[in-house]
């Protein structure tokens, strides 16, 4: 896929994310190679992530309503999304989260 | 051959239609369309099971919250907190917020494994109710993956051995609206609530159930005070002792037209006869005959308030108010159209179990058939004689034939008579200006009766043979 090759970002304010995987599962992995690719190219610091295995937490799967894995949950700011999937879809990705990429 | 293990369902008759039960560890597909009775069924397959079977359950619900379960069901004895506190039973509420959610790539459905695996683990279930799974695919784009996901969840759950109740929607072409009867082959049972002459009946029905015989009929079910309960029509066998103890009819001279001086115990008896033609009467002395022997009667009227019944009796010597003081008798009255035939049937029964009397009255039975088609009141009257025999309780019908129409030839009676034991007839003619009242045995099972017709009066001290009269 085409990845956005935009130089500037606008990131209104800090990102709490926590990803919630499913032990060493392919789909689980490719999540969290897309994610960390993402943060890196977009986010530098200005993110907050948390990983989080749900066969490690069960309980936690029930309590923060996890369906489906991966889950990416963006706690902040406002509005909550749950992203769930591979995180391939870059563009749906970053306009979830919120990240304007501007010209 | 490997036999199949089967799974008490917890609801009142189903194990009957089903030789045993569930498939014990496999998947079972519960479908209807909404307000059948999808959910309450689930709730007490898995709270009998706790209860009555000693199988802690996992309940995850796609809909409602845990709280919302929890008051729902309390109406109908449901503890719900009670067996939580217990490590009975687990509730999972799986929420999805769809306005939150974003497909970005492909994804598996691990959540609800590992919820369900920490459920099941957590407190050793052997039952787990999915309520309604197809919930999840509302707002989803990829339809294919949740598919093959909640195949995998179905095979998962058979390998982990819990009897898994599946809920499912009923769609327009299919049992449920994302096709689940594709991945659970092995038992269907479908849910069907209808209105018919303005009266809801519902219906159960085993679409499959592979590797087991079943009954294939639709079985009436009734939602009672205390739950689902499946109804029979004729999966009940001939099966009931039959007591040779000799029981008085309340009535010397009418005892004596039998050769065994009476009728026996827990035989049926129906009596019919034109409007006026004392069938009330015969009845309430056959209610007293009980009392005497200080049991247990209940008497359902349809067409006369207790009170009522209580006062016309007394002007004839009979005593039912001392009968109601001393607790031996129950008059049920109730219009024979307020209610369905099976909540008629399901009002009887519920007495039964309360009052346990010895001795029951319908009066009349034909009412009823005023509520249903003949088939109908035929399925619900043999499930009824069934029962009290079953339960060795003496019943006496009485049914109304109208003029210049035969008691041969009457659908009610139709109905009932090849099922009674004992059958009077009573007539009215007018002779030489004046109204003669007579009583006729048209049968009596295992025992001589006389074949004459008796002309009978009803005097202040009740029914009175003339015995002039007597051929």
């Amino acid at each position: 896929m085409k990845k956005p090759t935009m130089d500037e970002l606008n990131v209104e304010d800090k990102l709490v994310l926590t990803l919630y995987i499913s032990g060493m599962s392919q789909k689980s992995m490719e999540a969290i190679e897309n994610l960390k690719w993402m943060c890196d190219k977009y986010l530098k610091d200005s993110f907050d992530l948390e990983i989080i295995d749900i066969y490690k937490n069960p309980k936690l799967a029930s309590e923060q309503h996890i369906v489906f894995s991966p889950s990416l949950l963006k706690r902040y700011p406002l509005p909550k999304k749950t992203l769930v999937g591979t995180l391939s879809d870059t563009k749906k990705v970053l306009k979830s989260l919120g990240i304007t990429i501007d010209k | 051959m490997e036999t199949l293990l089967k799974t008490p369902t917890g609801i009142g008759g189903l194990d009957e239609i089903t030789n045993g039960g569930f498939p014990k560890g496999r998947p079972v597909l519960i479908c209807g369309s909404a307000g059948c009775g999808k959910t309450l069924f689930a709730a007490q397959f898995l709270v009998k099971g706790i209860t009555d079977y000693n199988e802690p359950g996992v309940f995850m619900s796609f809909e409602e919250t845990a709280k919302d379960l929890t008051q729902n069901f309390e109406s109908l004895g449901f503890d719900f907190e009670k067996l939580k506190a217990e490590k009975k039973l687990q509730i999972d509420h799986v929420h999805i917020e769809r306005s939150e959610i974003e497909e970005t790539g492909e994804y598996d459905l691990e959540g609800i494994f590992i919820r369900l695996n920490y459920a099941i683990d957590s407190i050793g279930a052997k039952r787990v109710v999915l309520d309604t799974i197809e919930s999840l695919f509302s707002g989803m784009q990829n339809m294919a993956l949740l598919r093959s996901e909640i195949r995998r969840l179905f095979t998962w759950l058979k390998e982990k051995g819990v009897t898994t109740v599946i809920t499912g929607e009923r769609g327009e072409n299919s049992l449920t609206r994302q096709g689940l009867e594709e991945y659970v082959s092995d038992c269907v049972i479908l849910l069907d609530f209808r209105v018919i002459e303005q009266i809801a009946t519902r219906r159960l029905r085993i679409v499959k159930f592979r590797g087991s015989t079943h009954g294939t009929n639709e079985y009436p079910f009734l939602i009672g005070e205390n739950g689902i309960s499946v109804l029979p029509v004729t999966s009940l066998m001939l099966d009931y002792k039959s007591p040779t103890e000799i029981i008085s009819t309340g009535l010397p001279g009418l005892d004596n037209l039998f050769s065994t001086g009476g009728i026996y115990r827990a035989s049926s008896t129906l009596i019919t006869g034109n409007a006026g033609t004392s069938k009330t009467i015969l009845a309430s002395h056959f209610a007293m005959s009980s009392c005497k022997r200080n049991e247990p009667t209940l008497f359902f009227s349809f067409e006369e308030s207790p009170e009522q019944l209580v006062r016309n009796m007394a002007t004839i010597g009979i005593d039912f108010e001392q009968a109601i003081k001393s607790k031996l008798l129950h008059i049920q009255a109730s219009r024979p159209s307020l209610q369905g035939l099976e909540l008629h049937l399901m009002v009887l029964n519920k007495l039964l179990d309360e009052l346990k009397p010895r001795t029951v009255i319908i009066d009349p039975i034909s009412s009823l058939i005023t509520i249903g088609n003949t088939n109908e009141v035929r399925a619900m009257l043999v499930r009824l004689m069934d029962t009290l025999k079953k339960k060795q309780i003496n019943a006496l019908f009485t049914s109304l034939t109208y003029d210049g129409q035969s008691e041969y030839n009457n659908s009610t009676v139709d109905a009932v008579s090849s099922l009674a034991d004992t059958w009077i007839d009573l007539k009215n003619e007018a002779r030489n200006n004046e109204r003669a009242r007579s009583l006729l045995i048209v049968k009596s099972r295992g025992m001589g009766h006389s074949n004459n017709q008796h002309d009978f009066l009803i005097t202040g001290k009740g029914f009175q043979f003339t015995s002039s009269n007597k051929k």
